[in-house]
C-alpha cells in the first residue's frame, strides 16, 4: 500500500497530509488519556505498535503473483479506537519511508490516510457493529483486521486511481484495484486469522485490561475467566 | 478458543502464503512473478507520463541491507510481543497458584464461604 516516494503530484501529498495530521495528532492525545486512565493498558499498547512492526514486514506471496504485506493496525484499532493505531501506523511508515524507501517523505500523509486511518476505522466501525450484534468478539476481531487490511489498499487504489486518472478514473480504478486489492484478498484473511489468535491470547491472560478499555463487556470476561 | 485451534488458524495463514508459490511454481523475478505490488503500481503510474518529482532521500544501497532492515523491523516487534505476553503469561500463572493456595487454605482451615 506504499505509494513510492514522489508519485504523487505535490498538491495531492499536500491535501492528504492536511487529512491525515490532525488525526494523528489528536491520536498523541488519545494516547495519553487512555494511559493516563487505565495505566495497566500501557503493555498492550506496546503489543498493538509491535504488531503492525511484526505485520507490515511480512511480504507475502499472494494468488495473483505479486507480492504485498498485511498492514497489522486491526489490533490497535479494536484495542484502543482508530486514532491511536493512527500513530502506530504513522511511527511504522516514517520507519520504513527512512530507512528502507518504503513509501516516501512526500507520500507519508496519503499512506498514513490509507493505513493508519481508514483502515483502522473499518476494523474500529466493524468490531463496534459486530458486538453490538452480541457476535463473538473473535468473529468482530477476524472481520475487524481483515477488512481493515482490504480497505487500506482499496483506498491506496483510490487515491491514486484520482491522481492519475488515466485513461479515465474507473479505468485507472481498475487497474488499481487489480495491483493492490485483488492481491491483498488473502493476505487480508492470513491477517485476519493472526490477529485473531493473538487478541485471543490477550483475552485470556489479561480480561481484565480488554473490559477496562470496554473492548469486551463483563459477561465475555466471566465467560473466558472460567475457562482459563 | 482452546490454545489447540491456533495450531489450525497458524497452519491456515501458511497454506495462504504457501499457495501461490506452489501456484508459481519455478516462475521467478524475471518472469515478473513475485514483485512487489508497491513497485508494480510505481511503474503503472510512470506508464501514464508521470515522472516522480522527488525520490527516496536514502535508499538500502543492495538487497541485503534491505533485507537486513526489514528482518530487524520484525525483530523489534517480535521481541516486544515476546516479552509482553510471556509476562502476562507469568503474572497468570501466579495469580492462578495463589488462588489456588487460598483455596486449599480455606478448606483446611473451613473459613467461611467467602471465595
Amino acid at each position: 500500500m506504499h505509494i513510492m516516494e514522489g508519485f504523487l503530484p505535490w498538491q495531492w501529498c499536500l491535501l492528504w497530509y492536511i487529512v491525515s495530521l490532525p488525526v494523528v495528532a489528536y491520536g498523541v492525545v488519545q494516547i495519553k488519556k487512555i494511559t493516563d486512565e487505565h495505566p495497566e493498558s500501557k503493555p498492550l499498547l506496546a503489543v498493538s505498535g509491535a504488531f503492525v512492526f511484526v505485520l507490515s514486514s511480512l511480504k507475502l506471496p499472494s494468488v495473483t503473483g505479486s507480492c504485498s504485506h498485511p498492514t497489522g493496525t486491526g489490533l490497535g484499532a479494536v484495542l484502543f479506537g482508530p486514532a491511536v493505531a493512527s500513530v502506530l501506523g504513522a511511527i511504522v511508515l516514517v520507519f520504513q519511508a527512512l530507512l528502507l524507501a518504503h513509501g516516501g517523505l512526500t507520500t507519508l500523509g496519503a499512506n498514513i490516510f490509507s493505513m493508519g486511518i481508514v483502515g483502522p476505522v473499518v476494523a474500529w466501525l466493524v468490531y463496534k457493529g459486530v458486538k453490538k450484534a452480541g457476535w463473538s468478539p473473535l468473529i468482530g476481531v477476524f472481520l475487524a483486521a481483515s477488512l481493515a487490511d482490504l480497505m487500506t489498499y482499496v483506498t491506496t487504489a483510490t487515491q491514486l486511481s484520482l491522481a492519475f486518472p488515466v485513461p479515465t478514473f474507473s479505468a485507472a480504478f481498475v487497474n488499481f484495484m487489480w495491483i493492490f486489492a485483488i492481491t491483498q484478498i488473502p493476505l487480508a484473511i492470513a491477517e485476519g486469522l493472526l490477529t485473531v489468535v493473538i487478541f485471543d491470547y490477550i483475552m485470556k491472560l489479561r480480561p481484565d485490561i480488554l473490559e477496562n478499555l470496554k473492548v469486551i463487556g463483563p459477561k465475555i470476561k466471566e465467560k473466558v475467566q472460567a475457562v482459563v | 478458543m482452546d490454545s489447540k485451534y491456533y495450531i489450525v488458524l497458524l497452519a491456515m495463514v501458511a497454506i495462504i502464503a504457501i499457495a501461490p508459490l506452489i501456484m508459481y511454481g519455478g516462475l521467478g523475478e524475471d518472469e515478473g512473478y513475485f514483485g512487489g505490488a508497491d513497485g508494480a503500481a510505481g511503474t503503472a503510474v510512470e506508464e501514464t507520463g508521470y515522472t516522480p518529482w522527488f525520490s527516496a532521500i536514502w535508499e538500502p544501497p543492495s538487497g541485503e541491507i534491505e533485507s537486513l532492515l526489514f528482518a530487524l523491523q520484525a525483530a523489534i516487534g517480535a521481541i516486544i510481543i515476546g516479552y509482553i505476553l510471556g509476562y502476562f503469561q507469568g503474572q497468570a500463572k501466579e495469580r492462578k497458584r495463589i488462588e489456588n493456595e487460598v483455596k486449599t487454605a480455606d478448606g483446611a482451615e473451613n473459613t467461611g464461604p467467602e471465595n
